[in-house]
């Protein structure tokens, strides 16, 4: 249970602004008795209560039980660095790799008009919707030793799987949609007119891009790297597959945690577990913060 | 600047938003697009400006081809219908663009781009306006900032797209003969696109009426309001009765009465004959080409709006002098001052 704590809820940005409708049109709505009223909000504390705070307290509660000076040694053992490094340049290379993809198909959708249009935005879900598993099978399958690329690979020496790169194609895999997800209904909002402004005052294309599109859509892509980053750390599934659990090597923080748990080494566990559970929280702080600014620019040709 | 357009098609898929459109634009002239929405007037219009591209046919710029130049070479002057204001710079940075993305070679200094900035804004009277958002500007102010960064780059042509579409109609007005004095004060080719009658008349030099990808008319306003060429440029322009009438013998038939109108020099058949509401004279029962009885009426400052039924069962609207008061039930005789007939149903 522990491990999933660093997967955010992902919500797209209309979602937010949905919610603030609803917001507005619940308090016209309220005819519900107080009584009523109470013990529905009473239930919905209880039930976050029991889910959500109670683990995330007792991951800390946990991490801290033999003191801070063992919470910070098991953070300073060699194999808890390796792997935060690993998370880390994991996280780079997929939010890195996912920011460029992202961008460049969200541009595509959102801009331009093109058969197959349509197949490709629900391509662009497929990650979302494929277990985690099975997304570092596809990887196994391809360049594992009997995969379609293993013959290949091991001839010319270049190690994928149960490596780095493997770990960083599964998560770089399992994340694509959160780049993509974020921008398309931002700029399918914002059309192509400021675009079509730009080039008839003799702006060329890059120009255009740096100064009109990409000012637009700057809290989208801040909001797609959020959570596209949260999930990239927290990744466990894929990259359990792809990672061969190598210690020092290609454990990542998710990975380590259960190596450890299982081996009962619980404030080990828990502690690298609180570091993924603050990434969740600074997460949250920061998509909230990120939300409002998206609420604001959309606001703006609306009057 | 002339502006040569020869032969344009533009479809859509299997909608035909151009269909052989030919135009030229004298230099210095302030045109209409005039149609109802679908007509192409729109299209024309990015055509023109290279942000969209005909199937066949030409534009050419003073006889050199424009086609072969993107938008970005044209050096037109574009004013969006929802003005595309870019929303994350000021007033200022939003005027300024054209200057600071010009080639580096040929851009100005940056004192150079402050002071024409400033001369913009002063021209459009919003010079106080400099330092605010797109956001917080109203409507009327956002076009004009979108008609001075239009200006900045010293376009050879300047085209407007629905220029007073998304204004209220006080604002409109004023917006309308502004328009005009910048035109005379700043004296550029510029084409305007609108669906509103009253605004193409009262702004243009001359008047182009499209419908269904096709020109109906080119014509000063007065032309196309006096002489309408088409059916369809009389129904849209300025508010006309319509009526289905037959011509047979030298006579005009409205259903199975003959109407006591000249017929001379008319096409046999079927055909439409159009009244402006105003030229519908009033008179005693018996009295005129028409009998009808009053409906309902309305008061329009100086006019009166009658809801007449014809004897033979059409009904028209009618607007009348208030100098004689018209009441529902009345029986009236009608005489057109001035009619039209179109042949064809």
């Amino acid at each position: 249970m522990t491990m999933q704590i660093a997967e955010p809820v992902s919500l797209s940005p209309p979602d937010a602004r949905a919610r603030a409708h609803a917001a507005a049109a619940r308090d016209s709505l309220r005819t519900e008795p107080p009584a009523v009223r109470v013990v529905i909000i009473a239930l919905a504390v209880l039930f976050l209560s029991v889910f959500v705070v109670l683990p995330l307290v007792l991951v800390f509660a946990q991490a801290f039980s033999k003191g801070v000076l063992a919470y910070l040694a098991a953070l300073a053992e060699a194999e808890a660095l390796s792997a935060i490094r690993l998370t880390l340049l994991v996280a780079a290379i997929s939010v890195g790799l996912n920011l460029v993809f992202g961008l460049v198909a969200a541009w595509a959708i959102a801009k331009f008009e093109f058969p197959g249009k349509t197949f490709l935005i629900t391509l662009i879900d497929l990650p979302f919707s494929v277990s985690p598993v099975i997304s570092g099978l596809v990887f196994v399958l391809l360049f594992g030793a009997q995969g379609y690329f293993g013959g290949w690979l091991r001839d010319h020496d270049i190690q994928i799987l149960f490596a780095v790169p493997g770990i960083a194609l599964a998560t770089t895999f399992v994340t694509f949609p959160f780049v993509a997800r974020a921008l398309i209904p931002l700029m399918q909002e914002q059309g192509t007119q400021e675009e079509e402004a730009a080039v008839s005052l003799g702006a060329s294309g890059l120009q255009t891009f740096f100064r009109v599109t990409l000012p637009n859509i700057k809290w989208g892509v801040l909001y797609g790297v959020l959570l596209c980053n949260a999930r990239a750390m927290g990744e466990f599934g894929a990259v359990s597959v792809v990672s061969g659990h190598i210690r020092g090597e290609t454990n990542t923080m998710p990975l380590l945690v259960e190596i450890l748990y299982n081996e009962y080494q619980f404030v080990a566990a828990f502690a690298i577990a609180s570091l993924l559970a603050m990434l969740a929280l600074i997460t949250l702080i920061a998509k909230t913060v990120l939300e409002h600014h998206l609420d604001e620019g959309q606001d703006v040709n609306d009057h | 600047m002339t502006i040569e357009v020869k032969n344009l098609v533009k479809k859509f898929g299997s909608f035909r938003a151009l269909d052989g459109v030919d135009l030229k634009v004298n230099d210095g002239e302030l045109l209409a697009l005039l149609g109802p929405s679908g007509s192409g007037k729109t299209t024309l219009l990015r055509i023109i400006a290279g942000l969209d591209w005909p199937d066949t046919g030409e534009v050419g710029f003073n006889g050199e081809d424009a086609l072969a130049q993107g938008a970005r070479e044209r050096h037109v002057g574009f004013v969006f219908q929802h003005y595309a204001l870019f929303r994350h710079m000021t007033v200022f940075e939003n005027v300024a663009f054209g200057l600071r993305v010009q080639p580096r070679a040929v851009r100005k200094d940056e004192a150079t781009i402050r002071a024409r900035v400033k001369e913009l804004l002063d021209l459009v009277q919003l010079d106080w306006l400099s330092d605010r958002y797109p956001s917080q500007l109203s409507g009327g102010q956002r076009q004009r900032i979108a008609l001075a960064r239009a200006l900045a780059i010293e376009p050879r042509i300047l085209l407007l797209d629905e220029p007073f579409g998304a204004l209220d109609a006080k604002v409109r007005k004023e917006l309308r003969r502004w328009l005009r004095s910048l035109h005379h004060e700043i004296n550029v080719t510029s084409i305007f696109v609108t669906h509103d009658q009253e605004e193409a008349l009262e702004v243009a030099n001359r008047v182009v009426v499209m419908d269904k990808g096709r020109i109906e008319q080119i014509g000063s306003p007065d032309d196309v309001y006096e002489t309408p060429a088409t059916a369809f440029v009389h129904g849209f322009i300025g508010e006309s009765i319509e009526l289905p009438v037959q011509v047979e013998g030298g006579v005009i038939m409205l259903g199975d009465r003959s109407l006591n109108l000249a017929a001379d020099g008319l096409v046999p058949g079927a055909s439409k004959l159009f009244v402006r509401r105003h030229d519908m004279l009033v008179g005693p029962s018996g009295s005129g080409a028409f009998e009808g009885a009053v409906r309902h009426v309305r008061n329009f400052g100086p006019v009166q709006r009658a809801e007449v039924a014809l004897s033979g069962g059409e009904t028209i609207e009618i607007d009348a002098p208030r100098d004689r008061e018209l009441r529902a039930g009345d029986t009236i005789g009608l005489n057109p001052r001035r009619y039209r007939i179109f042949a064809g149903a």
